[in-house]
């Protein structure tokens, strides 16, 4: 296990690491509805950026169309911001780290914007293992245009108007899985301490990191009858395992009973470690992360925590070949071949 | 000999003693799949290096092998590079289409068919060399697998003995086509030189077709224009491309990829100093060009109308947003599948306008391979400056067809990045809105992710001019307006149209891209056939400059020629031109397909005019 040195704080006010104030990473604020799942994920990405010690200006945010692809503006306020089209924000976040992977992605998306119009991109971007944070705010339902019924949306659920969902719902993080993510994650917006542990271990990873957090909508997904209601998830949600996250650079102090605790060492040094609730879950097994996903949502639960995770993939710019400096900021020199370079390729048509 | 072939002798005598030098057009009729290209690329390239003008065309069909395909070969002394519909020579290698082939050319020119097809029964007034195609294959290469694709070359042999062209030309030609595999090479220079031998001893020369060396291709190259393209965005400084296959732009991305692949990678590391992937379909193509430009790199994306379309949202962020990127777009036939490997100008309307909202794009309009090599630089420079998505228009014709070029000329100008905001430019400014019009020319100053200046965020949705989410009347007004101000802005930015304006002429074409070709050569036509000047202006881009409506308004009747059905660029101009000039106008169309030919324009130009 690696040892380092904890940050001094600097005297006076609460700083992070690299001195800002937890009020240097909140955003605009919210015109989300009072009470909105969408509005709690804001609140977690604001503290784990702060308490991991990113530099904001150094993240790029950005998302789809829906209540959820709003939230951006919430958080992170010295960060570029992008809200690109309905369902087509991996493209842009693609062609973005393409250009200069110098800098953290964190994409929020809604389950209409990746599970219906975007489902093409997101299989894309979970089969590049684009480097970036990509969460689902799903709430199972299209808020921002007034409560129709997303592939998220359990069968028999019902809308407000009584409207009964005959389809089966996609598993966002199942079909990630199968289509080669590297992290797999589902959390509860109301889950606080889990989703926590989560961002973070999201920011160390080195890939797309996938979480889909169940987040209720207040105005049109909350009544009975929805399996995305606060009521429904938190008497259905049944966590694989207890959490916890050390970032590279503290030290770590947790003292854990050997064989109760899985250790997954991440990207850039730091540790998850997962106290095991459910048997032996191993988070690294592809098939029994699988088989975890289909028996709790059989038994109409939703299974949290990091489902699977597979730190050493190499991630789409490594695969690419692309060179370390940001390809946004390459000199002339390195991208206008010289004249001997016109000239032969002329040579060679002549 | 058989009789018929006697007679038609006869009626061709006078075409015979006339010698006709360095002017004609080869069609070799065979099936794709069946290995002629390499024999019509020799072909092709001898007459080049005789010195000779050329150009070569390829009719292929929407499939991998087995169906018709034809290339066409114009030799000019004057230099006439467009199509010419009328076949001087046939080469008959499908019996599938040769009946039809043959029933189509005009009366005393060329067939050299295999002799199985029996073709001299088709017409009396043609002049026929059989040639026993199987016979003279089977000694020169003893493997019958490879005798299909080495049969081809027999043509090239009975080629160069009827029209004179000195094997050492053909053998160059060869030898450079197929350097690198030395068994091919041996089995095609034998079969080129059975048809020389058996043209020789077996054929009478009787047709009036001959070429000569002339010294008009020395130092020019030969190229297609999406190999021109994607040499242009090497030079431009591209770092990011993204695309989706179709036809006929995927050359665009796949010749950029050899380059690339060659010459952009860091010599240090010996890691690419670019990326390029194959996205999942055009609207992740745009969007991750767009993403690459929003973060400050050179980004562009190639396709051709179905993935215009696709990309019609997108275009509409990036123009809204205010990203740079360039799209090509080799157009092909339309609406929806249409004809996916013949030429047309059908995606001008819809590429200008393209996406909802007011919205209207830079659009560049190459006619020749070197003009799409320096438009590819100029667009990127282009997007940057006006930070939008920047269009090249280019076709099928011009794409994949080969064209004779001078050599394309190192550009001199430094990469322009364009307005990019500097700590200086901030302290200059005191208050930096993303949005802002502080020069009058409607363009603001941007900065991009991880450059440490001032953060902005970036939307589809309504923004004041500090970038900020703006549902209000007035915010909307002046943003779309000072939008429309850095579209007035280009039309400076972008190369003005040619103007050959003639004296005393009273009728004007206006034409733009591959249509040039069949421009230039139709004025000779109509001023030497028919005694009618007229004056020309080709576009080069849209906007357009201020001297498009002095023009029109300098002559009676304008011909807007163009090749789609419904004269989508008059549709433009008449947007453009002040209403008092309209009745001016007239569409010379052409949307068959097929590349533009001087005659179609001729004859409806003269038609139009009552001649
Ligand atoms: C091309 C396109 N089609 C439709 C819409 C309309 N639209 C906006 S948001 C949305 C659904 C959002 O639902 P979801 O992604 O689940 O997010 P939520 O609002 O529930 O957070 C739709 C259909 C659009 N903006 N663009
Ligand atoms: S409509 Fe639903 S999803 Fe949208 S902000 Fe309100 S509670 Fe959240």
């Amino acid at each position: 296990m690696t040892m380092t040195t904890s940050a001094t704080p600097a005297p006076g006010k609460k700083v992070n690491r690299i001195g800002l104030e937890l009020s240097a990473y909140r955003g605009g604020k919210s015109t989300l509805c009072a009470g909105c799942g969408h509005n709690a994920i804001s609140e977690r990405i604001v503290e784990a950026f702060y308490e991991m010690g990113v530099d904001s200006r150094r993240v790029i945010k950005l998302s789809g169309i829906g209540c959820s692809s709003k939230s951006p503006a919430y958080f992170l306020g010295q960060s570029h911001g992008f809200n690109s089209v309905h369902g087509r924000m991996p493209s842009v976040a693609t062609g973005a780290m393409l250009a200069n992977t110098d800098v953290t992605a964190i994409g929020v998306s809604g389950d209409g914007d990746t599970g219906a119009i975007g489902l093409g991109q997101f299989a894309h971007l979970m089969r590049r293992n684009v480097p970036m944070i990509y969460i689902v705010e799903n709430n199972g339902c299209y808020g921002l245009t007034k409560g129709q019924l997303s592939p998220t949306a359990d069968i028999g659920s019902t809308l407000k108007n009584g409207v009964v969902n005959d389809l089966p719902a996609i598993d966002l993080c199942a079909l990630a899985i199968e289509l080669g993510a590297s992290f797999v994650a589902r959390s509860f917006s109301g889950d606080k301490k889990q989703m926590a542990s989560l961002l973070k271990a999201a920011i160390a990873h080195r890939g797309t990191a996938m979480l889909d957090i169940i987040s209720p909508c207040v105005t049109f997904n909350d009544h009975e009858g929805s399996t995305k209601s606060y009521s429904y998830v938190k008497d259905h949600e049944e966590p694989l395992e207890e959490i916890s996250f050390v970032p590279f650079f503290e030290d770590i102090t947790v003292d854990y009973e050997p064989g109760t605790v899985r250790q997954v060492s991440l990207h850039d040094g730091s540790t998850v470690f997962l106290k095991k609730l459910a048997g032996d879950y191993d988070p690294t097994n592809k098939a029994t992360a699988r088989r975890v996903i289909y028996e709790s949502a059989a038994r109409g639960e939703f299974a949290t925590g990091l489902i699977y995770v597979e730190p050493s993939r190499p991630d789409f710019l490594t695969l690419l070949n692309v060179i370390d400096q940001p390809l946004a900021s390459l000199p002339t020199e390195k991208v206008r071949p010289s004249r001997e370079v016109l000239e032969a390729i002329m040579d060679s048509l002549r | 000999m058989t009789p018929p072939e006697l007679a038609v002798q006869e009626a061709t005598a006078e075409r015979a003693v006339r010698r006709v030098v360095n002017d004609l057009c080869i069609q070799v009729a065979t099936v794709n799949g069946s290995g002629s290209q390499t024999a019509n690329l020799v072909l092709l390239r001898a007459l080049f290096q005789m010195g000779i003008p050329v150009s070569g065309k390829n009719l292929f069909p929407s499939n991998i092998a087995g169906l018709p395909t034809w290339f066409t070969i114009r030799a000019s002394r004057h230099g006439y590079i467009g199509r010419k519909k009328e076949i001087d020579v046939l080469v008959a290698m499908n019996l599938e289409t040769a009946r039809e082939d043959v029933l189509a050319m005009e009366p005393g020119s060329v067939v050299l068919y295999d002799e199985t097809f029996k073709l001299n029964a088709v017409r009396d007034d043609l002049i026929f060399y059989p040639v026993p195609f199987d016979r003279l294959v089977a000694p020169v290469c003893p493997d019958a697998k490879l005798r299909k694709l080495v049969r081809n070359m027999i043509y090239d042999g009975v080629l160069a003995r009827l029209l004179g062209i000195d094997l050492a030309y053909m053998d160059k030609a060869l030898t450079r086509q197929l350097a690198k595999k030395a068994k091919a090479l041996t089995l095609n220079q034998a079969a080129l030189g059975a048809g020389f031998e058996f043209a020789a001893t077996s054929l009478e020369k009787r047709d009036p077709f001959v070429v000569e060396p002339m010294g008009a291709t020395a130092g020019k190259i030969l190229v297609e224009g999406n190999a021109a393209a994607a040499i242009g965005a090497m030079m431009a400084g591209v770092t990011v491309v993204t695309w989706y296959p179709i036809t006929p732009s995927s050359s665009v991305c796949e010749t950029l990829t050899t380059y690339m692949r060659k010459y952009r990678m860091d010599k240090d590391t010996g890691k690419a100093t670019f990326a390029i992937v194959q996205a999942e379909d055009e609207l992740s193509a745009l969007g991750m060009a767009l993403g690459a430009g929003w973060m400050g790199a050179r980004s562009m994306t190639a396709t051709s109308g179905p993935g215009i379309s696709l990309m019609s949202e997108f275009t509409g962020l990036g123009y809204y947003a205010e990203i740079p990127t360039v799209i090509f777009d080799v157009q092909r036939v339309g609406p929806s599948t249409g004809l996916p490997t013949r030429t047309a100008q059908g995606d001008i309307l819809s590429t200008a306008l393209l996406s909802h909202g007011d919205t209207r794009h830079p659009m560049y309009l190459p006619c020749s391979v070197s003009e799409v090599y320096e438009m590819a630089i100029d667009a990127f420079d282009l997007a940057e400056r006006l930070q939008t998505p920047v269009f090249v228009m280019s076709d099928l014709d011009l794409g994949m067809n080969t064209w004779m070029s001078d050599p394309f000329r190192y550009p001199d100008k430094p990469l322009d990045r364009g307005k990019r905001l500097t700590t200086d430019k901030l302290a200059e400014l005191g208050d930096w809105g993303r949005y802002k019009d502080v020069d009058g020319d409607g363009i603001p100053y941007r900065t991009t992710p991880g450059d440490g200046l001032p953060v902005y965020f970036c939307r589809g949705s309504g923004h004041n001019e500090h970038g900020q989410y703006s549902e209000r009347a007035a915010d909307y007004v002046a943003n779309i307006d000072r939008i429309n101000r850095k579209f007035q802005t280009a039309r400076a930015l972008m190369p003005p149209a040619v103007v050959d304006a003639v004296q005393g002429a009273r009728i004007g074409i206006i034409g733009y891209g591959t249509s040039h070709w069949g421009i230039l050569e139709s004025r000779d036509q109509l001023r030497l056939e028919a005694g009618v000047e007229s004056s020309y202006l080709r576009l080069r881009a849209f906007p357009f400059g201020p001297e498009v409506a002095d023009f029109v308004a300098a002559h009676d009747r304008v011909y807007v020629v163009e090749q789609n059905r419904d004269g989508q660029m008059a549709g433009l101009l008449k947007l453009d031109l002040d209403a008092t000039l309209l009745h001016r106008l007239r569409s010379v169309l052409h949307y068959d397909g097929m590349p533009l030919d001087a005659r179609t324009v001729t004859n409806e130009i003269l038609t139009q005019e009552g001649r």
